[in-house]
């Protein structure tokens, strides 16, 4: 499966804004936060099960910004991006549960990791989460 | 006040990073510490002749595949060059030797294998076709 390059990065940009909202909220109302955050962790999932063109950001860019730009240059393989938001659906769990449980550091921690990654894929094109695939492994086989 | 603080903050890092990342991302350069020399048998391949181009690449991995592209037409175009690429997470043990944390990951080899320079993230031509320029001279 192939994807458009650019729907990454339009997704990569909506989702750095609602984690840096998360974060702006979290200061006054933590259980807000949570539940925005948890909103984002069920669209990270949806990317990672269900595919990026079936996400909601990846739907958004479908209806709205791809008719206008026409066809992409190149596309991509899916299961980089995809895998990505697998890290970050496990990034905004933790974020949830840290907000839920009155572990307020926690919860910013997490999401601000998540929102570092979300940002470097929309302004810059760098996939962290992809690059997490790799040092996983490693990091398994030492622990045997 | 403090989510202000930690979204600029968290900003600001990521910028940090990013502009690090720009400036290296696919840069051929000097491998640090002890000279490493490979053999055929450790990358499962017959060496080059003249130059090797390792890759290392893995199932999540973008830039793979045009990094697989540049370097099989550096191969063609410079005789005597081989291009081998390894799957990372079936290679662990060769992965932790050379300290190999991201894919692409790309080596050039001189003749007897030793691991001449590096590049982690996918190389502009011109820096691999440069960077065997020094392989094939010296």
């Amino acid at each position: 499966m192939q994807v458009d390059p650019r729907g990454q990065r339009f997704g990569a940009a909506i989702t750095t804004v609602v984690l840096a909202l998360v974060l702006l909220i979290s200061g006054y109302r933590p259980l807000v936060a949570g539940v925005l955050l948890a909103a984002q962790a069920l669209v990270f999932a949806t990317g990672a099960f269900a595919g990026l063109r079936n996400a909601p950001y990846g739907l958004l860019y479908g209806w709205l910004v791809r008719p206008r730009l026409g066809p992409p240059k190149e596309m991509e393989p899916e299961a980089p991006p995809r895998f990505a938001q697998g890290v970050g659906l496990v990034f905004a769990l933790v974020g949830v549960v840290g907000y839920a449980a009155g572990l307020f550091w926690l919860g910013v921690g997490a999401t601000a990791a998540a929102l570092v990654a979300a940002f470097l894929n929309a302004a810059f094109g760098f996939c962290l989460g992809c690059e997490m695939y790799l040092l996983i492994r490693r990091f398994a086989v030492s622990l045997r | 006040m403090v989510g202000v603080i930690v979204v600029a903050a968290t900003l600001a890092v990521a910028v940090l990073i990013g502009l690090l990342w720009r400036r290296r991302n696919g840069s051929m350069r000097r491998p640090r510490g002890d000279d490493v020399r490979l053999a055929g048998a450790d990358l499962g391949a017959a060496l080059g002749p003249r130059a090797t181009l390792v890759q290392f690449s893995s199932a999540f991995c973008a830039p793979c595949r045009a990094t697989r592209l540049i370097l099989d037409s550096v191969c063609d175009a410079v005789d005597g060059v081989a291009h081998v690429e390894i799957d990372a997470e079936s290679h662990l043990d060769l992965v932790r030797r050379l300290h190999v944390l991201r894919t692409p990951t790309v080596l050039v080899l001189d003749a007897d294998g030793r691991v001449v320079k590096r590049a982690s993230g996918q190389p502009r031509k011109v820096d691999v076709i440069a960077a065997l320029g020094e392989v094939v001279n010296t």
